[in-house]
């Protein structure tokens, strides 16, 4: 009998985003616990729920686990989104890791002053249209199929749509000169689970405005002077 | 008939020193390829094996691998190093979440000035004492067991120890404290495959200096001021 998992995040999208679209896409059902003060963060590390103090942390399966990278890991496998053997799991691993480091340029984003998120904006265009894009693009010329491994849906598409959708919230065009990606992101996005995490009224969230800022750097005591790359 | 794994990256520890130490714990034999010139990370570039243009690359089982955490789960899963099963996975990756970071301060470290690496050492020595060493003092005390996870060595005990050793390069009595992660150190550093890793005339590699620092910037032509944390 085991319960939903519960995610315990501050309200920026962040590093727990990616999670929300692999239970979404896995269709998982889950609840969120939003952290709201210092002390919604300070009672969690009192109660020793945060192994290293820190969040993203999920409840599941009788587990608190922390580390964004474990907790994804973990999802992956248990819905069989990780590929069917180590290999098919390498491959995965090195798709997601390129689309992790592309979409962890944007973290920090929220907390730019104006003038460098300018400054950001470009340097994430540019990376993502001169080495990320092109190596995805690449993939599936490679090898013609619809899905970027093992010709079926996994983990790293979904993380990769996940960083096309967040490219084209700074470049609407972000994906002209990549065909291959252009009817990929329209076939994954019309995957029934994702399709329903794409509409209104699902967990995903909006782009981060100063609302939420000024929250997350009281709770979490961080962000304060954040250079950009 | 499988050749052995071929590195490719500085002489030097960087991201690719816990892949040296997992494939030695594992007592797995591999070759290294040191990038010293620019004109051979171009001719790299240019043969299309670096994903995204970037290494760490190990040439393991007909595969390119590149992206560290890939590379790691890849020899962990082959090497019977990542538990039994997802929970036990699940454990290790959280562990390595913890390792990982902290070992992640210390990357910038050859680069930075004089100055700010007295700084950075006391911002690790800090973080390392305070939040990391007593997780992992915890979680030896709360099952008694001579291993993190599943009462058996994993990739989890090898990165913990690596990230031990890194700290007592900075701060020699850095585990005081801890007696838990002593006797840990002790046993793991005893281990046939670790103890041969440790000594002598292995492929371990020793605190970067400047002429590593030197070979990277020029390398990757990188010559921006690296700040601290």
């Amino acid at each position: 009998m085991s319960g939903k998992p519960v995610l315990h995040y501050v309200s920026v999208r962040g590093r727990m985003e990616p999670v929300k679209w692999l239970l979404a896409a896995a269709g998982v059902e889950f609840e969120e616990r939003i952290l709201k003060t210092k002390d919604d963060l300070q009672k969690l590390r009192t109660d020793g729920c945060l192994l290293f103090q820190q969040v993203p942390m999920v409840e599941i399966d009788g587990m608190k686990m922390v580390q964004t990278r474990a907790i994804l890991n973990y999802i992956a496998g248990k819905y069989n989104l990780y590929g069917k053997d180590l290999k098919e799991r390498a491959l995965i691993d090195m798709y997601v890791g390129g689309t992790d480091d592309l979409m962890g340029f944007l973290l920090s984003f929220p907390f730019l002053s104006a003038e460098d998120k300018v400054k950001q904006c470009a340097f994430v265009v540019q990376k993502a249209t001169s080495r990320y894009f092109p190596a995805y693009e690449k993939v599936l010329k490679d090898h013609g199929q619809d899905f970027l491994v093992g010709n079926r849906l996994s983990w790293a598409d979904i993380h990769l749509l996940e960083a096309i959708l967040m490219l084209e919230e700074k470049k609407s065009d972000a994906l002209s000169g990549f065909p291959l990606l252009q009817a990929f992101k329209k076939r994954i996005s019309s995957i029934p689970t994702i399709k329903k995490f794409l509409a209104p009224g699902s967990k995903r969230k909006p782009i981060s405005d100063d609302k939420y800022v000024e929250t997350v750097r009281r709770v979490l005591r961080m962000y304060y002077d954040v250079k950009p790359n």
